[in-house]
């Protein structure tokens, strides 16, 4: 990573942090300690299934909402404040530009999974009363999401590229939401003949499969996930990213920014 | 204080009894308000269905189904109504979203099964979610206990019992004692002995607090039932051979060559009513007893929460 990309990726860090992004992470402790004490008292049997399931959707979704509200903000933001044009006057390449926000974005993500990690390894202790060796199934799961992070950055940006704020919020969510649906798309996909098939086919393919990147269920029940498909997902997640990332440099290349 | 003090302490104050009053009006309102029978609802009935519109974290989903259908349970059980008819759709749904939650097997079948007021009283669907559980976990033998556990205490059937028990001993790592269970329910299926052996199996084999007390109280009870039936049958003997009825409870165990009363898992010796009957001083202190009970006893209490294994 160049010198410029890493300015611009710490400075989108230190700014997510003044926004008081961080602050969530009095939410997520709160949430995750409220369902370690209550479980307990209202159900049977599934206090750590409840901590690990409610702890890594809770991680997922807070930063998904972190990821779009503050993805599709970072070019537009710029442009509203006007602060875009002194940062390019200065030997700022425009990839460079949006590749530093994504790394900023995606490290302020990062930094808010590692204390939520933190905070669902302090529940489980709190609720199982030791760690057993299939804990560190967990931090899979936490790596596959943050590999969703990735994708999920890199698609806002793409959509803030060209869109307004509103615009690229709405569409980062629906293809979350897809995406959550992306086997369903296949199935559907399989089923459908002609062109239908043609077009289902595609769009499976190009929607980001999330749901081969959510492994909470599994490792909630101690399940193991195979080495082949940490490597086949980190693959993915990167060319995912890396596709849309490419989109947003293209489409801010040629942006009139007069 | 300055100006900006005031104003900080008199929103403050406003704050909390604004707050205060809302909750206390929406409390009113609610009583005035006809209780609807919002329980018994379940807007969305397809565990299909639910399990798209999880999108994806079906694992949290599966556990605030669970949770719904133990509060269901609980509040129905504890308010003594009989109708528990949301029960079985909740744990379907559950069961499909999770089918690796094995405490919704396990505890379902055991809401499900036992006639009300213990139960749902459906003891065929918690027959077909046990038999669902142990298509989705084949390798887990606690479930085909679970699944003979229920064909034994709850219809009697001591044939598919001993199936259930068979079948789970045949399972990788199965406890040693489901073959022993297997082979008990061919020849002694109504015994006490083969009573004990199963809460007593139970007991040592369950990590679950609730499961190794319901246990305790099964074994405690058992031993009731076999100390009454004993000095009941001593007491019919003694009739026979005297002509009448022993006179007290002395009179009966010096017959049968005992040095003390016999006393009740409690401490509280049995005592013997003037027609001959053998009882428990305290029924109401044993869930499960059948026998030593008072003519016309009904329990004075909600019933306890106890769940089978």
């Amino acid at each position: 990573m160049n010198a410029r990309i890493a300015y611009i990726a710490s400075n989108t860090f230190r700014e997510a942090v003044r926004d008081r992004v961080l602050y969530n992470l009095i939410a997520f402790a709160l949430l995750l300690s409220a369902a370690a004490v209550l479980v307990a008292q209202i159900s049977i049997g599934i206090e750590r299934l409840v901590v690990v399931n409610l702890g890594l959707t809770a991680v997922t979704l807070f930063g998904i909402v972190i990821a779009i509200f503050i993805g599709i903000g970072l070019v537009s933001k710029e442009i509203e404040k006007r602060t875009l044009y002194t940062v390019l006057s200065r030997p700022v390449r425009r990839w460079e530009f949006i590749v530093g926000k994504f790394f900023g974005l995606a490290g302020t993500l990062v930094v808010n999974t590692f204390f939520m990690a933190i905070g669902v390894f302090g529940a489980l202790f709190y609720v199982a009363h030791k760690f057993t060796a299939t804990d560190a199934y967990i931090l899979v799961a936490l790596y596959f999401i943050i590999l969703e992070f990735l994708i999920i950055c890199s698609l806002s940006l793409l959509f803030s590229s060209f869109s307004t704020p509103l615009l690229a919020a709405i569409f980062a969510f629906a293809l979350f939401i897809i995406g959550s649906f992306a086997d369903d798309l296949r199935g559907f996909a399989a089923l459908s003949h002609g062109i239908t098939r043609w077009f289902a086919t595609a769009a499976a393919y190009l929607v980001p499969n999330f749901s081969a990147l959510n492994v909470i269920s599994a490792v909630a029940h101690q399940q193991s996930v195979g080495a082949q498909l940490i490597l086949q997902n980190t693959l993915y997640a990167l060319f995912y990213s890396t596709m849309a990332l490419s989109g947003a440099v293209l489409i801010f290349e040629r942006r009139n920014l007069k | 204080m300055t100006a900006r003090g005031r104003t900080t302490a008199f929103a403050a104050a406003t704050l909390v009894v604004s707050m205060a009053a809302s909750v206390l009006l929406l409390r009113h309102i609610d009583e005035m308000r006809p209780k609807g029978n919002i329980e018994d609802v379940l807007y969305l009935s397809s565990p299909k269905v639910i399990k798209h519109a999880s999108l994806g974290f079906n694992g949290l989903m599966a556990c605030i189904y669970w949770t719904r259908a133990v509060q269901y349970f609980g509040h129905r059980h504890f308010e003594h109504r009989g109708s528990y008819k949301e029960l079985a759709p909740l744990l379907e749904i559950t069961t499909a979203l999770d089918p690796q939650l094995v405490p919704a097997y396990e505890f379902g079948a055991s809401f499900l099964a036992p006639a009300p007021p213990s139960g749902a009283g459906e003891p065929k669907r918690a027959i077909e979610l046990m038999e669902y559980g142990i298509r989705q976990n084949p390798e887990n033998w606690r479930l085909y206990y679970d699944l003979a556990f229920v064909y034994y205490t709850e219809l009697k059937d001591y044939k598919h019992a001993g199936e259930a028990f068979e079948r789970g001993s045949r399972v990788p790592n199965a406890h040693p004692f489901m073959k022993l269970l297997a082979a008990q329910m061919q020849e002694h299926a109504g015994d006490f002995q083969t009573a004990r052996l199963l809460w007593q199996s139970t007991y040592e084999s369950s990590q679950q607090k609730e499961v190794k007390d319901n246990a305790l109280e099964h074994l405690r009870c058992i031993k009731v039932d076999e100390d009454v039936m004993h000095l009941q049958s001593a007491a019919t003997a003694f009739q026979k051979r005297t002509g009448r009825p022993p006179s007290t409870m002395w009179e009966l165990i010096t017959a049968m060559g005992l040095h003390g009363i016999p006393v009740d898992p409690d401490g509280n010796p049995y005592v013997m009513t003037v027609d001959g009957r053998i009882q428990v001083q305290n029924p109401d202190n044993f869930s499960f007893i059948t026998q030593g009970l008072p003519v016309g006893y009904k329990r004075s209490e909600r019933p306890k929460f106890h769940v089978n294994p």
